[in-house]
């Protein structure tokens, strides 16, 4: 299958007009993941990358229980964000809304999956716009679908240059 | 809500799938216009009205050559959009850079605690 090196690149992919996919794989088993991707503490950790730091994570891991991280960007802003659990599998699958605060009209869906080979563990996040107008907002743009086939194209076109 | 025009810049230009097309066809190499209405085989106005579209956000870039109109690809202006994606898995490769130190952690914890496998 697989990576060799531990720290893989976040793979970022468009199957559907109103879908971002994005994958990882982690050295780590799937209970780990789960397990970081779930409690406050390690989420403070991880959740803001390099571009700010975690002020609040709370987490009420049940079926109808929120969720709401928000992040003091190194800019200085504040962003927030919250959602409900739809489905949790234990260190499988976690579906959940997201709504960034700034944008309340403008629920995503999340389905997390983690699958476990040879104790390494790839997660997948799909991340599913509620309407196209959303996903519009989200890159400023009146783009209707093609995204992928732009990259698609522009990568043959970097090749065409070569 | 308003859109922005078609012809407002590549995002938009790109959304259609016969230009998108007519992309991939120039990725080949200058065409002259009557080769593209065949390979595509669309009516000529149809298809002078995409590459219309496509001109005016630079996709194409057109010249004379004796009474051919020729075509020719300029990849240029679909940079915002490979950066837009680029930028959101930037975000999310720091992220996962950070949950890879979290979970070498998570692992030393559990190998020392004599293997707590569920």
């Amino acid at each position: 299958m697989g990576a060799v090196t531990s720290s893989g690149t976040a793979v970022v992919t468009l199957p559907a007009d109103r879908q971002i996919l994005i994958t990882r794989e982690f050295n780590a088993p799937r209970h780990l993941v789960f397990k970081a991707w779930t409690t406050p503490e390690l989420i403070r950790r991880w959740w803001s990358g390099d571009r700010g730091v975690v002020t609040i994570a709370e987490v009420d891991l049940r079926v109808g229980g929120t969720w709401r991280y928000v992040m003091t960007a190194n800019a200085g802003f504040e962003v927030a964000f919250h959602g409900e659990y739809r489905e949790i599998i234990p260190d499988e699958r976690i579906v959940s809304t997201e709504i960034y605060e700034g944008m309340p009209e403008a629920e995503a869906g999340h389905t997390l999956t983690l699958t476990e080979s040879g104790g390494r563990t790839t997660l997948t996040l799909l991340v599913q716009h509620t309407s196209q107008e959303h996903r519009d907002m989200h890159i400023n743009s009146g783009m209707e679908d093609g995204l992928q086939e732009a990259l698609d194209l522009l990568e043959q076109i970097a090749v065409s240059l070569r | 809500m308003a859109r922005a025009a078609t012809t407002a810049d590549a995002f938009n230009a790109v959304a259609e799938p016969r230009r998108r097309q007519i992309l991939d066809l120039l990725t080949a190499g200058e065409r002259p216009v009557n080769d593209l209405v065949m390979l595509l085989g669309l009516a000529q106005p149809l298809v002078s009205k995409h590459l219309r579209v496509l001109r005016e956000v630079g996709l194409v870039d057109v010249r004379d050559e004796g009474r051919q109109r020729m075509y020719r690809l300029n990849g240029q202006p679909l940079k915002p959009i490979y950066d837009w994606v680029k930028n959101y898995e930037q975000s999310w490769s720091e992220r996962f850079d950070r949950l890879d130190a979290v979970l070498e952690e998570l692992k030393d914890m559990e190998d020392g605690d004599g293997r707590s496998d569920e």
